[in-house]
């Protein structure tokens, strides 16, 4: 093996990737070659760092230099400076990854990473993941390893149990209860699957763990076909990763070749191969048995439990599906203990949770905690807090099952538990932030009108209800709606929670619920006064010129399209509101910050 | 030989069916198999078209009626050929709240059609898409395999002119 005096690991995660980050590889491989230092220097295409709001990220080891927003043109100056002469760019340093004295800190050390434990995102951004000798130099497949041969069947399923793992994809079922199931249901041939379609808009954990660490996940799966008697695998996950979805091609490829998968793996007889199957884009495919639908190739309908899959799952044989991020953390488990894992984490929630924090928030990314940390440090320690100092409003978990967490539970630690008793839940992992500029009746409106469109239509309350749901909220938010609206909603979404047939249907009302428990006051200000209290509902606006500010410079008059303003030069103007067609381009014109949106 | 005379797959494109004849052999006896299939049909094709739904159909022994049940369940098939370039918005919330709504506003206005419409030139579908998760350039916009991240309504008339052009 080759020794190089220097690493150059760059984020080629599909934020970096969407920034420009194959670019920057390709120009650090030309300046080096021109350099002829490419014998001495490695470039590394990593998965994702976390911070994927100042991407491209290129990390220069040993010094460990965290350089941020790297565009191509900037990469010969880091190959004649840094790599040449030793000097930092400082101009591209991330802001917080040197001292005061210029000194570069540790990872650990950046405020972004001081309050993460990263256990199933550990090999993130260190290994190039399309290189099975790097997941091994990593103590990858040991656990494996560990199984097969000193393990039987059923101590790997105790060890599971004893850790606590709670499954990742939403509702935390026991992880070890799962396997005991599918390991004790009766039949020759069973099936392990892995849930990789992350429907969930804003949430991207499983994707960072495929693009950066896919071995991880076959190794886990591996694992837990031994545990409960299978020899085949699928991973079902959505098209629209490609870069996913090439890098597990090519991850199964490489473990087949080296023997990890396939036949008598390890010398122990046991066989087990994986094989992926694509999404096509339907929402409800997260749901297990509609997973398994498709899966077989069939439309992507629930339907109803029990049978439970682990007894009557894909081709009606005895299935165990878990989530990526759960089986992330399998290969860990084995290797370190249960006691190990059960240390992290709060009573009734053991170990680690990925985040994917978007929305309003200075690092947009991914972040892993401890279970039990609070909002406040999630949102203001890691995620630097909201631009433009503005006010934070909730934080919206689970998705479109989700519901919001407001500021009185800033402090609150998180878990499972906590979450679900203030009506949100852990759900997958998204974690959008909410300000003062967004107006939570819209938030709700813009959750239905998802459910609504990926409602399978197999059951009534799902298809028809959320449909009835969507109506009164648009009513709402045009100004149309009624205080007795509010209530036939509240109705409507208990009626839905209690009859729909599967997960999506009965979690459906909860952005809903939640926004009426904590934001009632926006509601009614929508329909009492007729006002959206943070400016967004078009429809209850009103665009007015502030006498004090306006000039009379006649620029807004001349860009109305239905000439709604009017006045004479140099003296405020004023807007018909009868005319106003409230399009915004008068506030768009105007110079003068004279125009407001109320 | 599945193409019977009933078949209604017309000439000007038999290399296309050859291919698909090819995948088809590929994938022959793998359980559940057609979703792949018509995956790689509509990479193909372009389009699930109802010549090459019933070519499916008589190759794999698959009623017609359960292939355009699937075809139409999924939102990635399309049974329409779709412009020369897929214009979308991701509508995840990560960008939702960053303002994709006003940005598809501005794409309806500056291209012309609504969502999910493809314009008279078959140059350009308007569409919305599902959270890409590329949450840290929200909001995002997509046309074909080119990404424009914190792409604001005012840039856009600029964008598309870039492919209005070839």
């Amino acid at each position: 093996m080759e020794l190089y005096r220097s690493h150059v690991l760059v984020c080629e995660g599909t934020g970096c990737h969407c920034s420009g980050s194959a670019e920057v590889i390709e120009t650090f491989k030309e300046e080096l070659k021109k350099n002829q230092l490419e014998n001495e220097i490695k470039v590394v295409s990593t998965g994702c760092f976390g911070l994927c709001e100042i991407g491209p990220i290129v990390i220069v080891y040993p010094e460990g230099a965290f350089y941020s927003g790297v565009k191509k043109e900037d990469v010969p100056e880091i190959v004649s400076e840094h790599l040449l002469k030793g000097r930092l760019v400082k101009r591209l340093l991330y802001h917080d990854s040197i001292s005061d004295s210029d000194v570069v800190k540790s990872l650990d050390e950046v405020e972004f990473y001081k309050k993460q434990k990263r256990v199933t995102l550990r090999n993130c951004g260190v290994i190039n993941p399309e290189k099975i000798e790097e997941y091994i130099a990593f103590d990858g497949y040991r656990a494996l390893g560990k199984a097969l041969t000193e393990m039987t069947p059923l101590e790997v399923i105790e060890v599971v149990k004893k850790s606590g793992l709670r499954g990742r994809g939403g509702a935390g079922f026991p992880t070890g209860r799962k396997w005991e199931f599918a390991h004790n249901a009766p039949g020759d041939k069973k099936y392990v699957c892995c849930n990789a379609d992350e429907g969930d808009p804003g949430a991207f954990m499983d994707r960072s763990i495929l693009e950066g660490d896919p071995h991880s996940v076959l190794e886990a799966m591996a694992i837990a076909g031994y545990a409960i008697g299978a020899d085949q695998g699928y991973i079902y996950i959505r098209a629209e990763y490609p870069i996913a979805v090439k890098r597990l091609t090519i991850a199964i490829q490489q473990a087949r070749e080296l023997g990890l998968l396939g036949k008598n793996i390890f010398g122990t007889g046991f066989n087990f191969d994986i094989e992926l199957r694509l999404g096509a884009g339907a929402f409800v495919c997260g749901e297990e048995t509609a997973l398994m639908s498709s899966i077989e190739g069939k439309r992507g309908e629930p339907r109803p439990r029990p049978p439970f899959p682990a007894l009557k799952g894909v081709f009606g044989k005895p299935t165990l599906l878990n989530n990526v991020e759960t089986y992330a953390n399998i290969p860990q488990i084995i290797l370190n203990g249960p006691e190990w894992f059960a240390s992290i984490g709060t009573e009734k929630s053991k170990g680690t949770k990925v985040f994917a924090l978007g929305g309003k928030i200075n690092n947009t990314g991914l972040v892993e905690i401890a279970m039990g940390t609070t909002l406040r440090e999630i949102i203001y320690e890691i995620g630097g807090g909201i631009p433009g100092g503005k006010k934070f409003k909730a934080a919206q978990t689970g998705g479109p099952s989700g519901g919001c967490i407001p500021a009185e539970h800033l402090d609150m630690p998180i878990d499972y538990d906590s979450l679900t008793e203030i009506g949100s839940m852990m759900g997958s992992g998204g974690m959008i932030v909410i300000d003062e500029d967004n107006c939570m009746v819209d938030i709700a409106r813009f959750f239905l009108d998802f459910t609504v469109d990926e409602s399978c239509g197999k059951c009534p309350p799902c298809r028809i209800g959320t449909k009835r749901m969507l109506e009164i909220l648009e009513r709402i938010t045009q100004g149309k709606g009624t205080e007795e609206d509010i209530d036939n909603l509240e109705t409507l979404a208990k009626n839905i929670k209690a009859s729909a047939l599967c997960g999506l249907g009965q979690t459906a009302p909860n952005p809903v619920l939640s926004t009426l428990r904590y934001f009632r006051d926006e509601y009614l200000a929508h329909v009492r006064d007729k006002k959206c209290p943070a400016g967004v509902c078009q429809a209850l606006l009103q665009y007015t010129i502030v006498k004090e500010l306006c000039t009379g410079c006649t620029l807004c008059s001349k860009v109305c399209p239905v000439g709604a303003i009017s006045g004479e030069r140099k003296q405020p103007f004023t807007i018909d509101q009868d005319k106003c067609i409230k399009c915004g381009a008068c506030m768009e014109k105007c110079r003068f910050k004279a125009i407001e949106k109320r | 030989m599945p193409c019977s005379s009933t078949c209604s797959a017309g000439t000007d494109n038999k290399e296309q069916f050859a291919k698909l004849q090819e995948v088809i052999e590929r994938y022959k006896g793998t359980k559940g198999s057609l979703m792949p299939v018509l995956q790689e049909a509509q990479g193909i094709f372009g389009a699930l078209t109802l010549d090459v739904q019933k070519y499916i159909s008589e190759a794999l022994g698959i009623p017609l009626m359960d292939i355009y049940g699937i075809a139409t369940f999924y939102s990635q098939f399309t049974l329409k050929p779709k412009g020369k370039y897929k214009v979308s918005v991701c509508m995840g919330t990560a960008c939702y709240v960053r303002g994709a709504k006003r940005l598809q506003d501005k794409l309806v206005e500056v291209l012309g059609i609504q969502v999910g419409e493809t314009d008279e030139e078959g140059r350009f579908t308007l569409e919305a898409t599902r959270c890409l998760g590329a949450c840290g350039l929200a909001p995002v916009l997509l046309i074909n395999d080119d990404v424009y991240g914190r792409t604001t309504p005012e840039a856009v008339p600029g964008i598309i002119e870039k492919y209005r052009k070839d």
